[in-house]
Order: C-alpha cells, then sequence, then structure tokens
C-alpha cells in the first residue's frame, strides 16, 4: 500500500485525517510518521482523526490511534478522536479496551469546537 | 458444541495479510447470517484478535470459518490453530492481565467477551486451539 494512502487535511490551524483504510500491518507505523511530518510541517495546533469510516476497531488498531494521539500530543498538538460507530465503541468496551486518556467527539464539527474551546481555556 | 456444522471454509495463516484475508470473509459470512452491526463487529473483531494472535505469537497457523445451525438459531464458528510455543499460564492469559509479547492476553480474554462460546486448549512447546462460537440474534 502506499504510504500517500490516508489524506490530510488542513482546516484553520487544525490537522484533519480520515481513515478509511485498515492501519494494519506496515500501514500503522508510516501513518504515525506521515500524521507527526504533517504536524511539525504545519505546526497545526489540533488534530482530528475521524474513524468514521472503520467498521472494525480491534486492539491493534486501537493501540496504533491512541498513540498516534499521544505521540502529536508530546509534539505539542492536542488531538481529537472523531465519528467512531456504535458497534466499534461497544466492541471496545466489552472487550476491555476502553481507550482511555483519549479525547473522542461525535464528528469533525464536534472536535473543532472542542480544540477551539480548549484553546480558549 | 455439537451444533450441526455447515459449509466449513479453511484459510491458512502465513503472513499479515492473512489477517485482513480472514477477518473480511468473518464479516461476510455473518453478514450473510443476518448478525446485526453490534454482532458482526464483535465476531469480525474477535477474528482479527485471535488471527492477530496465531501470526504474531506462532508465526502461521490455519483458521477454518464455519456456519453453525442449532435449530432455528445460526451463528459463526471460528477456529485457530498453531503450532507455536503454547501459553504456560492460560488463566492468567485469559484474566487479560498477561502479555508476553505485547497484545496476546488482551486478543484472548478481548476475544472471549466477545463472543457466546469459547474453548481454548494450549500445551506448552506443541501450539494452542482456540474456537469460538457467535449466535445471530433476532
Amino acid at each position: 500500500m502506499k504510504r500517500d494512502s490516508i489524506p490530510i487535511l488542513r482546516v484553520g490551524d487544525t490537522l484533519l485525517i480520515t481513515v478509511h483504510t485498515e492501519l494494519h500491518d506496515t500501514v500503522a507505523e508510516a501513518f504515525q510518521e506521515d500524521v507527526l511530518g504533517a504536524i511539525e510541517r504545519s505546526g497545526a495546533a489540533g488534530l482530528i482523526i475521524d474513524i468514521s469510516g472503520l467498521d472494525m476497531v480491534d486492539s491493534y488498531v486501537a493501540r496504533v490511534l491512541a498513540d498516534t494521539g499521544r505521540m502529536a500530543r508530546l509534539m505539542g498538538t492536542r488531538s481529537v478522536l472523531v465519528g467512531m460507530r456504535p458497534e466499534v465503541a461497544a466492541t471496545l468496551v466489552r472487550m476491555g479496551y476502553p481507550m482511555e486518556g483519549v479525547e473522542t467527539a461525535l464528528g469533525v464539527d464536534d472536535g473543532l469546537a472542542l480544540l477551539a474551546t480548549a484553546r480558549v481555556r | 458444541m455439537d451444533a450441526p456444522v455447515d459449509a466449513v471454509e479453511r484459510f491458512t495463516i502465513q503472513s499479515e495479510s492473512d489477517i485482513a484475508l480472514v477477518r473480511r470473509r468473518v464479516r461476510e459470512v455473518a453478514q450473510e447470517l443476518g448478525f446485526d452491526a453490534f454482532a458482526t463487529a464483535a465476531i469480525t473483531t474477535a477474528a482479527s484478535e485471535l488471527a492477530r494472535n496465531v501470526w504474531t505469537h506462532a508465526h502461521g497457523g490455519d483458521s477454518a470459518i464455519a456456519r453453525v445451525l442449532d435449530g432455528r438459531r445460526k451463528g459463526v464458528r471460528l477456529e485457530f490453530r498453531d503450532r507455536g510455543p503454547g501459553i504456560p499460564d492460560l488463566p492468567r492469559v485469559l484474566a487479560g492481565g498477561y502479555s508476553t509479547a505485547r497484545s496476546l492476553g488482551l486478543g484472548l480474554s478481548g476475544s472471549k467477551r466477545l463472543v457466546d462460546e469459547f474453548h481454548i486448549e494450549s500445551t506448552p512447546g506443541r501450539g494452542t486451539l482456540v474456537e469460538v462460537t457467535k449466535w445471530a440474534r433476532y
């Protein structure tokens, strides 16, 4: 799979990443590196990862997503995971992997609003 | 675990991409049997965890996807078999508080919670067999 398969958009001072390919295997590390590189280049204050296109998130993908947010935070960029489908949320909690410490919002708009309020505080 | 078994499909897991292959087929079968989105996500995720365990801990193995019929109930039964190192402390692993190579404990305890029936046999030095069943809800 090509490294540039996951599009990264800039909305104001926030980066928006829409994940719709499977984050498995070798794609996962490339994904994290692409995201961190984009943060450095853009100087984005916020990062939104939209997973509304994922119909399954296992513990491996959940860890990749959570780690990406942690890496962004280490760099100084706040990240929000948005668009998790109901069946994905139910599955993660039932299997005992509720992704604690990861900020979430219902959709992209809510994620942007969350980042905006955070900046005012 | 002795409900009549219909059409069995067998897969070999010998690369990481085979995990996605098994997962995709499990999703299709679950949807064909009328599983709702929640049950489909549950069995697909369990398949992904178990297939990944086979790959990560035994560097490969075999899996089977079967449709099972029990009276009016329809379900999916999955089997994962490897000849890897086995699991020395199964109760602890199943409790989810144990992880030799990262996700073994989470994968097993997590998938156990996602299915209706869970069966595991593991012999240290010989390998592991995991069989799970998820029934469609009506």
